[in-house]
């Protein structure tokens, strides 16, 4: 049996349409089977709800009197993208404001928008002979712009890797805050429930199709960018009218130390055209794997701590390096299903109706990571291969001298294989001298704990060593621990001024 | 009953909690401690019944005592039930109901702030 588009559409302009939310399809299938839930049902409607930064608005305020070509454009001190034509602008929502820091940003102007409050729009511009004015301050309200048309470039993320953390301090990342030693595991997404899960193949997902985009009847434009479905990671770039949303499916959220982001919620409509479909629809949260990530290591590579299910995870709890540990999510599944059951409600009350996609989207390529043409600056290129060491059972005084000699303020102390054991500095020899009582020896005054970096390390990572642990000199060591050289925070500022300058 | 001390070492610094315990025979639980050279903050939980008379003890050794009737409080506008704050809280004060809302149990709760920069909404903040 298969069920034409047309006659899924006919059903819903007559009123006698069956529609269910994606979280229904296993048992429906469990207890009909296969072909008797293409049957019984038409539609299967999905949802997701979370953080979504790469999401966005075009906004178009219309000509002042006398008129301005704005060059550079502010919404309650948020800058917005002004390089296209005279009144338009594109709000990014991660943009943060310049006088309130990540606590208010671009999302939040779109959430205060979409609210029905006032925004002050500031712009300025050189002035030309046919848009005279300089500057511009005003309030406007939604209602006021001609379009304000949300265009978001990469949504609805087929599934997401969960993060945790084995460094031993915490985390604050785009996946939430990470405890250290794995404390806690932090996920997204809606699993079964989420559009691309029950559509892989994008038979009915593609450019064209009608969605609900945070309450307004919006559009797939096309696929997302960093389109992944090859790797189970597809993405779709949307787009809907401001006009018609509704703050019960658009918020503004600040990841602690990350920036701002917007929560978007976004379901599709999927026909179920034939049993393929059916199938495709009763993929449970068991069925959907997921890869818990280390972002303790700082690199594009992940390594994988476990991989678990979206059942799993939303069970509260994983086993991770023998101990129970919390999981929870960042995305909302309670909104998530409101999405879906709104959207249902909508197509059974004759307000939706489906269509298949103008244009398929690819559903085999894979995202490319960056081609970076400069060698990476790494420790290696800066790093002083001038290192002054001592041992652990030397004299501080000896230490003092050494330091003097070589006019330097850190003395890596090694053991008798040239191992690096501690780290000694000048502010370490004059507290000693200040509290007596303690040792005479490097070994009693020496930092055993050494924050150290590799020649082959990024220098931001390095960098960020530096800043985090509030230290001067990271000792570059080898495989073995043996010291090949010193990074001071010195030649690093000078290069990292460099960097900014241009 | 929570309650949050407060005392600074020049006025002796003597052990208040662990003398209280002594005299009186009541069970305290020190949830939380922040102490430095200067100044302590010690958050307790004792018996509702016997709260007032710890409260009057305290201050009679010239500590400073507040009942934490709240906890932490959930502006529900703000709230979209996500969920960030489960795992990250030491005391379990919320977790997921069956409809995926996210409830909290406040008595547990000890102020120890780390879900109130944790919620993504701000949504959650220390009553007083
Ligand atoms: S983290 Fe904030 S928004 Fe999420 S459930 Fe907790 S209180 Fe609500
Ligand atoms: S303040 Fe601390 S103990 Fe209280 S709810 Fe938040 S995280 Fe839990």
């Amino acid at each position: 049996m298969e069920k034409s588009i047309e006659e899924i559409n006919r059903k819903i302009r007559e009123g006698n349409v069956r529609v269910v939310t994606a979280d229904e399809m296993p048992r429906i299938i469990g207890e009909l089977g296969e072909e008797g839930a293409l049957e019984e049902v038409d539609v299967v409607t999905t949802g997701t709800f979370g953080a979504m930064c790469s999401s966005g608005a075009f906004l178009n305020f219309g000509h002042a009197d006398p008129p301005i070509r704005m060059e550079r454009v502010w919404l309650n001190d948020v800058e917005a993208y002004g390089g296209i034509a005279a009144v338009d602008a594109y709000i990014g929502v991660t943009q943060q404001s310049e006088t309130r820091g990540d606590e208010y940003g671009g999302a939040h102007v779109m959430e205060d928008l979409v609210s029905g409050a006032g925004v002050e729009l500031h712009a300025i511009s050189r002035g030309t002979d046919c848009y005279p004015r300089r500057s511009i301050t005003t309030e406007l309200k939604l209602e006021d712009l001609n379009q304000a048309v949300m265009v978001n470039p990469r949504n609805s993320y087929q599934r997401y890797n969960a993060a945790t953390n084995s460094t031993d301090r915490t985390l604050f990342t785009y996946m939430g805050t990470l405890l250290p030693n794995y404390g806690n595991v932090s996920f997204s997404g809606a699993g079964s429930l989420s559009p691309l899960q029950n559509d892989p193949k994008l038979r009915t997902i593609g450019s064209g199709t009608p969605i609900f985009l945070c309450g307004a009847r919006g559009i797939v434009v096309g696929e997302g960018t960093q389109h992944s479905p090859g790797t189970g990671f597809g993405t779709l770039m949307v787009s809907g009218d401001m006009k018609q949303m509704s703050r019960d499916f658009l918020r503004a959220a600040t990841m602690q130390h990350y920036g701002v982001t917007l929560y978007v919620g976004l379901g599709v409509a999927i026909p179920l055209l034939d049993l393929d479909m059916v199938r495709s629809t009763g993929v449970r949260d068991e069925d959907i794997g997921v890869d818990i990530l280390d972002y303790g290591v700082p690199r594009r590579s992940r390594p994988t701590v476990k991989k678990v299910t979206y059942a799993e995870l939303k069970s509260g709890r994983v086993e991770l390096m023998g101990e129970e540990v919390k999981t929870s999510s960042l995305s909302s599944y309670r909104f998530a299903r409101r999405v879906a059951t709104t959207l249902r409600e909508w197509i059974e009350r004759g307000k939706f109706e489906l269509s298949l996609p103008t244009q398929r989207l690819n559903s085999t390529k894979v995202a490319m990571p960056m081609k970076e043409t400069e060698p990476m600056p790494t420790v290696k290129e800066i790093m002083s291969r001038m290192v002054h060491a001592i041992t652990e059972d030397e004299s501080i005084k000896t230490a003092a001298r050494k330091l003097l000699r070589g006019d330097t303020n850190h003395l890596v102390v090694l053991d008798h294989a040239g191992r690096l054991v501690g780290i000694v500095t000048t502010y370490d020899i004059s507290k000693s001298v200040v509290q007596e009582g303690r040792g005479g020896l490097v070994k009693d005054i020496m930092t055993r704990q050494v924050i150290r970096t590799t020649m082959d390390e990024h220098l931001d990572i390095a960098a960020q060593k530096l800043e985090r642990y509030n230290i001067s000199a990271l000792p570059v060591v080898d495989r073995d621990s043996r010291v090949v050289g010193m990074l001071t925070a010195i030649d690093l500022g000078k290069l990292l001024e460099r960097r900014w300058k241009r | 009953m929570k309650l949050l001390l407060t005392y600074s070492k020049r006025k002796g610094g003597e052990p208040i909690i662990a003398r209280i315990v002594k005299e009186t025979g009541v069970l305290i639980t020190v949830e939380r401690a922040n102490i430095d050279t200067l100044a302590g903050e010690v958050l307790i939980d004792v018996p509702d019944e016997s709260a007032r008379m710890i409260c009057d003890l305290i201050k009679s050794r010239g500590a400073e005592v507040r009942i934490l009737e709240q906890g932490i409080v959930r502006d529900e506008n703000e709230c979209v039930d996500c969920g960030a704050c489960i795992s990250i809280c030491p005391k379990d004060v919320f977790y997921m109901d069956h409809e995926w809302k996210v409830q909290l149990r406040k008595g547990r709760c000890i102020l120890c702030g780390r879900c109130i920069v944790a919620c993504p909404h701000r949504a959650l903040s220390q009553s007083q």
